[in-house]
């Protein structure tokens, strides 16, 4: 029980906020200059805008329920299955971002589904 | 040594780093975890969920951990700052690999046949979806 709402929050939540920074810093525009201060800038832009913060508070989340899941868990179980990621990445990009996701990107989500349907079933 | 060399000697050195650091810090967060003991049976009031927080924050263990993903993030970063994205994601891919290998050798954790078969087809999975153009939208 405690597995699907941790594995959820992971898979979810880890995604979500990907998706939320990566959506900060498309509003930011293209990092071209790598200098410290011009990097510096950016960080500072980063940290004024609203889905960055989201984005962080989500990650934060996911990454403390990877922590609980593994206080019981084996890791050669917990990390495969955040694999999932991939697949919440791809609809939420699709949906979210306004991605397009091809049909090779989602034979690879299809493999990653797959895969993971076995490490469960495997499980024990 | 020509400078084309010297780049590829720099892009599998970090790979290295990333295929070790990524899965090494995951291996170290479950074994600091494992040493607190099953959250979900401690926790019943707010109080001990404070409790396991503070003992999370004093783990050695798991602040190595946290360390290691550091350095898997920051090679991750530079490799990305001169190879292709393409080139460079299959290796993130072997990470699914290699924590349970290093899972089954460091913790003595037992991997069955159909578990290392879904493994090996997530890794295959995580391949087929680096093959993709990595921008499909225009800049706004």
């Amino acid at each position: 029980m405690f597995e699907v709402l941790f594995f959820s929050l992971i898979v979810v939540a880890g995604t979500g906020g990907e998706l939320c920074v990566s959506r900060a810093m498309k509003e930011i525009g293209e990092v071209h200059d790598f200098r410290p201060s011009a990097l510096i800038k950016v960080l500072l832009r980063a940290l004024r805008a609203k889905w960055m913060w989201i984005g962080v508070g989500l990650m934060t989340l996911a990454f403390f329920s990877l922590l609980a899941i593994l206080s019981f868990e084996n890791v050669s179980f917990v990390v495969p299955v955040t694999a999932l990621g991939y697949v919440a990445g791809a609809l939420g990009g699709r949906f979210f971002l306004g991605e397009q996701v091809n049909g090779r990107r989602w034979a690879g989500i299809f493999l990653v589904c797959v895969g993971v349907t076995l490490v469960v079933i495997g499980k024990g | 040594m020509t400078p084309h060399k010297r780049l590829h000697l720099k892009t599998y050195l970090l790979i290295l780093v990333m295929i070790i650091a990524g899965p090494l810090g995951n291996l170290m967060l479950a074994k600091g975890m494992k040493n607190i003991g099953k959250v979900t049976a401690k926790i019943s009031s707010p109080g001990d969920l404070f409790h396991v927080f503070v003992r999370i924050l004093l783990s050695g263990t798991i602040w190595l951990g946290i360390a290691s993903l550091l350095t898997f993030f920051v090679a991750y970063m530079l490799v990305l700052s001169w190879a292709d994205y393409s080139y460079v994601q299959p290796a993130s891919a072997m990470a699914y690999a290699v924590v349970a290998l290093l899972a089954t050798l460091l913790l003595g954790e037992v991997v069955s046949p159909v578990r290392w078969a879904g493994i090996a087809v997530i890794c295959l999975g995580v391949f087929v979806v680096g093959h993709t153009n990595p921008r499909t939208t225009e800049n706004p």
